[in-house]
């Protein structure tokens, strides 16, 4: 950091310059810059939900685009997703006393045999963002455990990840028992993770695959508009 | 003459212009592929790898295979593709089925070095494998591309669901078992050693 970026004191920026240095600050990575950027927001009256939206969703949105483009690499998104993390974790209590808006809710899970959840996780994280209850349903998910969180959760949406081509097909075996228990048409399920692609989501059965956090957010969005809207159209 | 690690990572090794079969390989299996040459005395084979640190963008992995096959297959009578699946999701053996050409079965290197039959009953999912290749080259493969030089913290994010490294020895080297054991402790890692061989790459080559 340099000494012009240490004199920055974020309480006597006003609130556009204050969420332009959040978007900076979530770029580089500053956690503890993001916890105070977010109070900071909060004790000048700012709603939980536009804080979430405009300061801290922009700013990711803004590293997701770099990442897609080949600017950033995983461990600068990492880094951001952790100050993220930081803001959030302030947020969400207030978010839910606020009766903050619910675009949908999604259950998410890698699958059985796969420890990797990078992905995953970040995937989470932005539909949170984004408005989205999510279950994170963790690792190595065996077909039982979807069908349960399907069950009780009641999401809107199934989310899989794997990150190995030996693991990746057993989304099949999860949406192929979805599909015998007549219930595959109650969910959008989509899939994601390093070794797939559109042809293997569409091959599976899956309604997308979405090849990052930031396509996993506007594909789940997508759907629930088209949801809405049949539901509108009766 | 075997290329430098570097050389293999970043550039891979063209073909000597030898032989009437092309071994396309990897960068990260030249000095094994040549090991088993040697041994078996397939002085037929010619070895060209495409650059190792494709590795780490299997995404790339198809085009650049398909590139080289096109680049040389008019030299030799037949191609040998030296690489698994690798991280391809199933799209480097549809390239190779439209080109013609064999490639080795499995999802990986580690795989085919234990031998694929017993490394799919091992089941070890939570284990993160290096070979001789990446244990001399952990910090390009490994720490660097991850970060981990300059942020260290992030160790527990990408290894936290790890619980060993487990090293696949392709040569019994005691420097390598060193270094490995050295990596699993910068990560956290159990460390286990598992001497291979050459597993299925030697299998695949004799009978080729």
């Amino acid at each position: 950091m340099s000494d012009e970026e240490e004199d920055i004191i974020l309480s006597e920026l006003n609130d556009e310059e204050l969420v332009q240095q959040m978007f900076d600050d979530l770029y580089d990575g500053l956690k503890e810059e993001i916890e105070e950027g977010v109070n900071i927001l909060l004790e000048r009256g700012w709603a939980p939900y536009r804080i979430l939206t405009e300061a801290l969703v922009g700013g990711m949105t803004i590293v997701g685009h770099d990442f897609r483009d080949g600017i950033l690499f995983v461990p600068e998104v990492l880094l951001a997703a952790n100050a993220m993390k930081g803001g959030m974790f302030i947020l969400k209590p207030l978010l839910a006393e606020t009766g903050a808006p619910r675009v949908g809710k999604m259950v998410i899970g890698t699958v059985k045999g796969d420890i990797h959840d990078i992905g995953k996780n970040l995937v989470s994280m932005m539909m949170e963002g984004a408005g989205f209850e999510v279950v994170d349903l963790g690792i190595n998910n065996a077909v039982e455990a979807y069908l349960e969180a399907l069950e009780t959760e009641q999401p809107d949406i199934l989310g899989m990840s794997a990150l190995l081509t030996t693991t990746m097909p057993y989304m099949k075996v999860v949406i192929d028992t979805m599909v015998e228990k007549g219930i595959r048409e109650d969910y959008t399920v989509l899939v994601g993770g390093a070794p797939l692609n559109e042809e293997f989501g569409k091959a599976i059965g899956a309604d997308a695959y979405c090849r990052d956090a930031a396509v996993a957010v506007e594909t789940a969005k997508d759907f629930m508009a088209r949801k809405h809207n049949q539901l509108a159209a009766g | 003459m075997i290329p430098d690690d570097q050389t293999l990572t970043e550039q891979g090794a063209p073909p000597t212009g030898s032989g009437r079969v092309l071994l396309l390989a990897c960068g990260a299996l030249a000095r094994e592929v040549l090991a088993v040459k040697s041994q078996h005395g397939l002085g037929h084979m010619d070895l060209t790898c495409l650059p190792a640190i494709l590795h780490n963008h299997p995404d790339r992995i198809p085009a650049a295979v398909e590139t080289a096959v096109k680049e040389h297959r008019g030299n030799y009578s037949d191609i040998f593709v030296l690489y698994a699946d690798c991280g391809t999701g199933g799209l480097l053996r549809a390239t190779c089925d439209r080109l013609g050409v064999e490639m080795l079965d499995g999802p990986h290197c580690y795989s085919f070095f234990d031998g694929n039959v017993a490394f799919a009953a091992r089941d070890e999912m939570a284990a993160f494998y290096l070979t001789d290749f990446l244990v001399r080259q952990f910090d390009t493969f490994v720490t660097k591309p991850l970060g981990l030089d300059r942020h260290p913290d992030l160790r527990d994010m990408y290894f936290g669901n790890y619980d060993r490294l487990i090293y696949l020895a392709q040569t019994d080297t005691p420097e390598l078992q060193n270094t490995a054991k050295a990596c699993a402790d910068r990560l956290g890692l159990k460390y286990e050693y598992r001497f291979t061989g050459y597993g299925d790459l030697a299998r695949a080559l004799t009978s080729a």
